[in-house]
């Protein structure tokens, strides 16, 4: 991962990048090969993306983009022009939700504290992202659907029970919410 | 997870705070991605440090030429074993006084493994830093070397080590006579298992930051198990002790594949050659390729019983590949030895336990160290010699179960309870109904394995582990403790277990873990020692702490010390709830009074001396966690495929500290185990690594895996605070043998190699017309 955050003239074929992270606009040099996940971490800081693989398959790095989850390993910082992303740090604004306002946490991030979701929180912040599009586009998902969602998302620590156990107390939560 | 009676017919003692299933702080910052881990540190001018790693197994220097590299815009240094004060510190990785080694830090003139490291550079940017290591002249000769366990243990065979035999470490074990014990026996069973190589794969990778201090100290910031490697450091840079501090930050998984040092030594050599900070994360193909993994075990068992299925006796060999360095192979195989029975009475035994050396990649410590592949091994023996008696594998184990006070095969007594009865039961009856096969080709099974695990180092290490504990002035409370947390939850059960003496609450606490510099050193978090050691050393600081404050308090309250309640962060008096002072308070009256608020305390471990070397007699561990797993599952005979349906996990903590932090440990260690069983592999070829990718190091994906039940009973008696048990590594043993009963039951076919992959299986079922083979 590079650690040059804007050094145009040593690399001429650098493009200024423009996007939304977690709400606000950020400027980023990068170069075309760059990933998403090195101008994340290493030029802007977002140091909650993590990097367990760098090929597509841990999830660690999973941000949202346009709301959607996507490996930021094996995307190009490039693609990000224009549009927003979202990390682990912009899900309880995201969540713009009634049970935000009794915290700085969406209620998934409650809900991982409540269940001890999270050993040593190297996965967390991509299980979170993928758990909250998973429920954005599936609101009352069943255990079995919630492991599939997740099936992009290795833990080392869990084996996954717990992490499923809360994904399913948010589900379970939010139905509560929709009859009252 | 609801804590049971004592098994015994006692209650649990009623505690405030300790047994209850609190919220981590540390979880709160890890959800909100706050947590700042190894790779996350970024200090100004910092430099990308890089290895250049050796590309063949085994392979002469001919020529090593960094000339290139240095000259290279933006590379600030290029460093080969040469330019270090020392490349290794020579050790004794038995810590008996039987090896004298040193492990390269760099190879010099020749390369044992694939992926050793050669040379190191740090530039100004990754870009640069991998130049660089493009630009190294290396003019390798290559080698045959030597890549089978089994030939590298033969008389004659290659050596990996000019002038030293392959086989490095030879444990015995002799109790009675195995031949008396055989010749009485009216079922003996003889087999032959194989554990695979497997790596930790924690989703962080090894990664820190090193920089020299204002002062001067070069200070590594660093995902690592064990901060007292500062020593080691100081020795390779030529530096006084003091002149090297490591701050070990919440790490994203261990496992013990951070007990032995890994970025450490090369980025503390490029900060201090360039006093420049220096960055350096491993990529997770270097991680693969040559971090040390899980040793793979050759275990061949000869196991005798009397008619109603008493064991009469062992025979046990051992070998282990340990790569070309011992590293801690010496005590995983020492491990090995001890629980080689499991937890059964054996009046007659004979063990031993070898390692040897070859250019395969270095094995070293993993979670159930040793321990968990012998659970492989010795609970398909109960299996098969319950079989060949015509019993139920339940009931030979009930028969042999080890009880308090009965002698291990070491000749020491099993110092607590041994709960085995109530956790096979408990493990049992969780799986409920019996699943029906979803196929006309599928097949369910069920398995038990039962197991032992040691927590604590052995007792001639002469363990101690110290923590600091100071009041502040508004009551809050400060705990030092130079701990590794590794995400077990290290750090906030030493607040709970001083939140249970002292009365603060939890939130009013503030844990310092890792810091060698300025937290009290507690050992390394490894060996299921933490919660025993420190915990231990937490919880005499608070009570001596308490004694200091508490007649004070009762000079406040103008009550009896034996009175006093330390409860939500006010000092009271039992039976008068209007009766209470702040313990801010109280602060304020032992400054008046110059009373001390603050404390260092340090928990001493058993001590005493290795046991005897030809016979093994001696006393070996602190104390075993027992356990109990009981799996489900439905194999396709079609395809070989096994699917995991159910799986209880049940082990007897002594006490839990904090019950769902327990269940998780247990789910968590569990399913590392049924990775193990089911899929992953290090493979190799003539020592060259195949799987340097997660996309074929095959792990559980949160689909492949059932609910995992967990199971605590808490006995109350073990040797941590409160009576607690060590957990960390214990569940990872019994899945191997769990999962490999279950696929015998449902196919009549008892794997005796792991990984069980759908071939194996397929395989087996293909080849067993005619043959025999017991379940
Ligand atoms: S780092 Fe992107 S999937 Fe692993
Ligand atoms: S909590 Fe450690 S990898 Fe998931």
């Amino acid at each position: 991962m590079s650690a040059a955050a804007g050094a145009p003239r040593e690399w001429p074929d650098r493009v200024a990048l423009r996007f939304a992270l977690n709400g606000r606009a950020v400027d980023a040099w990068a170069a075309p090969h760059d990933t998403l996940l090195a101008v994340l971490r290493d030029t802007l800081g977002a140091t909650e993306v993590k990097y367990g693989c760098g090929e597509g398959v841990c999830g660690t790095c999973t941000v949202l983009l346009d709301g959607a989850p996507i490996n930021a390993c094996l995307t190009l910082g490039v693609h990000a022009q224009g549009r927003t992303i979202t990390t682990v740090r912009g899900l309880a604004a995201a969540a713009g939700a009634p049970g935000t306002a009794a915290g700085d946490m969406h209620p998934l991030q409650r809900a991982f504290v409540a269940h001890e979701a999270a050993q040593c929180g190297f996965c967390t912040p991509g299980m979170l992202l993928t758990a909250y599009a998973l429920l954005a586009d599936h609101p009352h998902p069943t255990r079995a659907e919630i492991r599939t969602a997740l099936g992009g998302n290795l833990c080392r620590c869990t084996g996954y029970t717990r992490i499923v156990d809360a994904v399913e107390a948010c589900v379970r939560a939010r139905q509560g919410g929709d009859r009252a | 997870m609801i804590p049971e009676p004592r098994a015994d017919g006692l209650s649990p003692a009623a505690y405030r705070v300790v047994g209850r299933a609190l919220p981590r702080f540390d979880v709160a910052d890890k959800v909100r991605g706050a947590t700042q881990y190894a790779a996350d540190w970024q200090m100004p001018g910092m430099l990308v440090g890089r290895i250049l790693r050796s590309i063949y197994p085994c392979a002469r220097i001919r020529r090593l030429d960094v000339a290139r590299a240095r000259a290279l815009p933006g590379v600030a240094v290029v460093l080969t074993a040469r330019d270090l004060p020392r490349s290794g510190v020579e050790e004794d990785p038995t810590g008996a006084g039987l090896l004298r080694f040193t492990t390269p830090i760099l190879a010099d003139g020749v390369v044992r493994y694939q992926g050793e490291p050669v040379a190191i550079v740090a530039a100004a940017s990754d870009a640069s830093a991998r130049a660089a290591l493009a630009a190294i002249e290396v003019e390798y000769e290559p080698l045959p070397g030597v890549h089978d366990a089994e030939a590298a243990a033969r008389r004659g065979a290659e050596r990996v080590h000019e002038g030293r035999d392959n086989v490095f470490v030879h444990w015995k074990l002799r109790r009675g006579d195995v031949e008396t014990g055989f010749r009485g026996a009216a079922a003996v069973v003889e087999r032959t298992y194989r554990t695979q190589r497997v790596d930790h794969a924690y989703l962080e990778p090894e990664a820190g930051v090193a920089w020299v201090d204002a002062d001067g100290v070069i200070t590594v910031r660093a995902s690592s198990q064990v901060i007292e490697h500062f020593r080691a450091l100081a020795e390779i840079l030529g530096l006084p002790h003091n002149r090297v501090r490591v701050i070990a930050p919440f790490l994203g998984g261990g496992f013990g594949g951070k007990e032995d040092m890994t970025v450490e030594p090369y980025v503390a050599a490029l900060a201090w050659a360039t006093g420049r900070p220096v960055r350096m994360v491993w990529g997770r193909d270097e991680s693969l390729l040559a971090r040390p993994k899980r040793h793979a075990f050759v275990m061949r068992y000869k196991t005798g019983a009397a008619r109603d299925g008493s064991l009469l006796a062992q025979e046990i060999s051992l070998l282990a590949d340990a790569g070309p360095y011992p590293l801690l192979s010496p005590r995983v195989l020492f491990a090995a030895l001890v629980v080689g029975c499991g937890p059964y009475r054996v009046p007659h035994v004979r063990i031993d336990a070898r390692a040897v050396f070859t250019n395969n990649v270095p094995a070293s410590a993993m979670r159930g160290f040793g321990a968990m592949q012998m659970t492989f091994a010795y609970e398909a023996q109960m299996d098969l010699i319950a079989h060949a008696l015509g019993m139920p594998p339940a009931a030979i184990r009930e028969r042999n179960f080890l009880r308090k006070g009965d002698r291990l095969p070491t000749g020491e007594a099993a110092g607590t309870y041994v709960a085995l009865p109530e956790l096979l039961r408990r493990a049992q009856d969780a799986l409920g109904e019996r699943s029906r096969p979803s196929g006309p080709t599928a097949r369910v099974g069920r398995g038990i394995a039962c197991n032992m695990q040691p927590y604590g180092r052995t007792v001639w290490f002469q363990d101690r582990a110290s923590a600091w504990l100071g009041l502040e002035a508004d009551g809050s409370l400060v705990i030092r403790a130079g701990v590794p947390d590794l995400g077990g939850g290290q750090a906030a059960s030493l607040a709970q277990i001083a939140a249970e003496v002292l009365g603060v609450s939890v939130e009013r606490i503030r844990v310092h873990v890792g810091d060698s510099a300025l937290t009290p050193l507690a050992g390394g978090t490894f060996a299921t020692r933490q919660l025993y050691m420190s915990g231990n050393a937490a919880l005499r600081c608070a009570r001596e702490l308490r004694a200091e404050i508490a007649p004070v308090a009762a000079a406040l309250l103008e009550a009896a010390e034996a009175d006093l309640e330390f409860a939500d962060d006010h000092v009271g008096v039992a039976g008068a709830p209007d009766r209470r002072v702040s313990l801010a308070r109280v602060v304020a009256e032992c400054s008046r009074r110059g009373v001390p608020v603050s404390r260092l305390s340090a928990f001493q471990g058993e001590r005493s001396a290795p046991p005897d070397l030809d016979t093994g007699q001696g006393r070996t561990f602190p104390d075993y966690t027992y356990g109990c797993h009981a799996a489900e599952v439905e194999v396709d005979t079609e395809t070989g495929e096994t699917r995991l349906l159910k799986y209880a996990a049940c082990h007897d903590v002594g006490r839990a500290i904090n019950p769902q932090s327990v269940a998780g440990q247990i789910q968590g260690g569990a399913a590392m185990g049924i990775g193990q069983a089911l899929g992953e592999e290090i493979a190799l070829e003539a020592g060259v690594n195949l799987t340097t990718l997660f996309a074929n190091y095959l792990m559980p994906t949160a689909p492949d895996l059932p609910d995992i039940q967990a199971i605590v009973l808490e006995s109350g008696e073990g040797r941590g605070p409160f009576g607690a048990r060590g957990i960390g590594e214990p569940p990872t043993g019994p899945p191997l043998a769990t999962i490999a009963a279950a696929v015998a039951d449902a196919t009549g076919v008892r794997p005796l190699e792991l990984p069980i992959t759908p071939e194996r299986v397929f395989r087996a079922l293909a080849g067993r017309a005619g043959t025999k083979e017991g379940r």
